[in-house]
């Protein structure tokens, strides 16, 4: 039985080996859950400019998941080579396990996020509640759904965003940004556990007036759902989310694919790789691609994490670890 | 005496009784079995058949679909002759800690799958106890195939041995005790006598073992790393699709297993319709 065992593993594990070397070069790309279109475009282009460069077959392989959980997996030993999750904060956790550089974001341009994504809202066919702003939000009656930023990365953008309109209201406080989320959160009847668990409970199941969604996944949703249930409705004021990007350096180094690696997380900053960010419903860093796709992205005014905030562990401390102030506010209650 | 004269008026209500049993039974059935099976099919073909065969023909469900098999291949075999072995040991011997072994052999199915999952992150992860020995050696085992056998033998553990329990108890060891007394060898002992006893049994505890081992999701998601293409068994391709709004193909590759899931009711179904005296006539505590 144990003979047995040991020989199928390491007929598996040998297995595994020939598939790995198959390509020239492989990498893993770690990334979370609704990235899937975006990388399979990004990989193809790279894969054909790295050979048209340097002749080697180049093969990413994704991994996808929630963006807390995918960093989890990359400290127990997932190897990613690279990593591109929805916060800062999922990076810093691997980083903190000495895995990369604990200033990993100063190493690429934009805090090493090569495109960005902003929060809005997501509402019923033709706006029947009247939804323009976030003030509308807590109008009697709303039902909003958001998830549970305790443990939902995206969802902690939402939060955020929330939070920095009531600041940058006239007259705007700490105590009335309190206030104004204390009220919203009262507004929301389920918090899902994750982004698409919220969206699937607005969608599928009909739940609610407006849900709080990124940008990106409102407009991914509304293109695989038909686009004639849905608008989207972007508030006067919102955050700037950032997804960022990293080389894992010690997996890098003992894959010997720090070269390809870096290639491909600078190639997201390339005019190609801004465009097919476009196109898959990320804001491009670059102006000229924007410019381009204006008509997808509308104008608003918006504000940085590092601008109302300062860094994710200062964030998480201050907002959502435990008896701070998200379950001070006691949403539910 | 009085018994026989009261059971008269009594059979009306009792008829009563059975027909609203049945009809609350095949309500549950429909609404909680039969509706989500048909939702499966029905969204799997909403945009019509060219795109739910576009759907399985990608190369990430084909990918998903051959781990499945191969794991499958792997963990149900492994657990076919543990559980002949462990209800072997547990029918034919009388030994110290036999009532702990049985309560192993249950473990896995009072342990939560995720829980199960963990485990092996802990045992074999790159911050578990043997993940650095592991890594230093070149090994994979979480984030690769192994891991996903591994998981998935843990949770399929049981279903044979709990199948075969019951049944060889109740039909003692008197057949193999003569053929024994008549000179037979070991294996002749095994191969004549026990098999042919149990084999319809041990087929039925295969077919769970099967079922469960293709369709587990909680423990093989935790040991995974969804790597596409390379670890992502055709449950979690499900999920991930899911998550990225591809509902058509989410539902394609659940429709086969929902496939899987009537091939092996159909297979049950004949089993137990032309063996079922084999399979549980003796068995109280079986399926």
């Amino acid at each position: 039985m144990k003979k047995s065992m040991l020989v199928w593993f390491a007929a598996a594990s040998m297995l595994w080996s020939v598939i790995v070397s198959a390509a020239d070069v492989s990498l893993l790309n770690v990334s979370y859950d609704p990235t899937r279109e975006l990388y399979r475009q990004v990989n193809a282009a790279f894969a054909a400019q790295w050979k048209a460069q340097h002749g080697d077959s180049v093969n990413v392989r994704m991994s996808h998941g929630g963006s807390g959980k995918q960093a989890r997996s990359v400290v127990e030993g997932l190897p990613a080579d690279v990593v591109t999750l929805a916060l800062a904060y999922d990076i810093d956790a691997i980083a903190d396990r000495g895995l990369l550089a604990k200033d990993w974001q100063k190493k690429l341009p934009n805090n090493a996020t090569p495109y960005t994504s902003t929060i809005v809202f997501l509402v019923r066919k033709g706006n029947p509640k009247g939804i323009k702003d976030w003030a509308d939000l807590v109008r009697p009656g709303i039902q909003v759904v958001t998830p549970n930023p305790k443990s939902s990365g995206g969802a902690r953008w939402n939060f955020l965003a929330a939070w920095g309109y009531a600041l940058k209201q006239p007259g705007g406080s700490e105590a009335t940004a309190r206030a104004y989320v204390k009220e919203l959160y009262k507004h929301v009847p389920v918090l899902d556990t994750g982004a698409r668990g919220a969206t699937n409970t607005f969608v599928q199941r009909g739940v609610g007036d407006v849900l709080i969604a990124w940008e990106n996944e409102a407009l991914l949703a509304k293109r695989q759902l038909g686009g004639d249930t849905f608008e989207i409705v972007v508030p006067s004021i919102t955050i700037v989310a950032e997804p960022p990007v990293a080389v894992v350096d010690s997996n890098v180094d003992k894959h010997g694919t720090r070269a390809v690696a870096q290639a491909y997380v600078e190639f997201l900053y390339s005019p190609q790789g801004q465009e097919i960010a476009a196109k898959n419903f990320y804001r491009p860093r670059s102006a000229d691609v924007a410019a381009r796709y204006a008509s997808q992205f509308p104008a608003t005014h918006t504000f940085t994490l590092g601008e109302l905030f300062g860094d994710w562990r200062q964030v998480q401390a201050k907002f959502f670890n435990d008896g701070a102030i998200f379950d001070q506010l006691g949403p539910g209650s | 005496m009085s018994a026989p004269l009261r059971s008269r008026p009594v059979a009306w209500p009792r008829r009563v009784v059975h027909a609203v049993l049945i009809l609350l039974a095949l309500v549950f059935l429909t609404l909680f079995l039969l509706l989500p099976l048909a939702t499966v099919f029905v969204e799997a073909l909403r945009q019509g058949l060219g795109p739910y065969l576009e759907a399985i023909k990608e190369p990430e469900a084909l990918s998903a679909i051959r781990l499945t098999l191969l794991v499958a291949v792997i963990a149900v075999p492994m657990n076919l002759v543990f559980g002949i072995a462990a209800a072997w040991a547990m029918t034919r011997f009388e030994f110290r800690g036999k009532a702990l072994l049985g309560a192993f052999i249950d473990l896995p199915f009072s342990v939560s799958p995720v829980v199960s999952g963990l485990v092996y992150v802990l045992l074999f992860g790159a911050r578990g106890w043997f993940g650095p020995w592991l890594d230093s050696h070149g090994i994979k085992i979480i984030f690769a195939v192994p891991g996903l056998v591994l998981a998935t033998m843990f949770v399929t553990l049981p279903f044979v041995a709990r199948e075969l329990i019951p049944l060889m108890q109740a039909q003692g060891s008197e057949e193999e005790e003569a053929a024994r007394v008549l000179g037979a060898s070991g294996w002749q002992l095994f191969f004549r006598v026990t098999l042919p006893n149990i084999r319809w049994a041990l087929l039925y505890g295969v077919l769970l073992c099967n079922a469960r081992a293709m369709g587990e999701f909680g423990a093989v998601s935790v040991v995974s790393g969804h790597i596409r293409g390379l670890t992502t068994t055709m449950p979690l391709e499900v999920e991930m699709r899911y998550n990225e709004y591809e509902y058509v193909g989410a539902f394609a590759v659940a429709s086969l297993l929902a496939l899987l899931a009537l091939v092996t009711l159909a297979v049950k179904t004949l089993l137990e319709w032309r063996y079922g005296d084999e399979i549980a006539a003796h068995a109280p505590g079986g399926h």
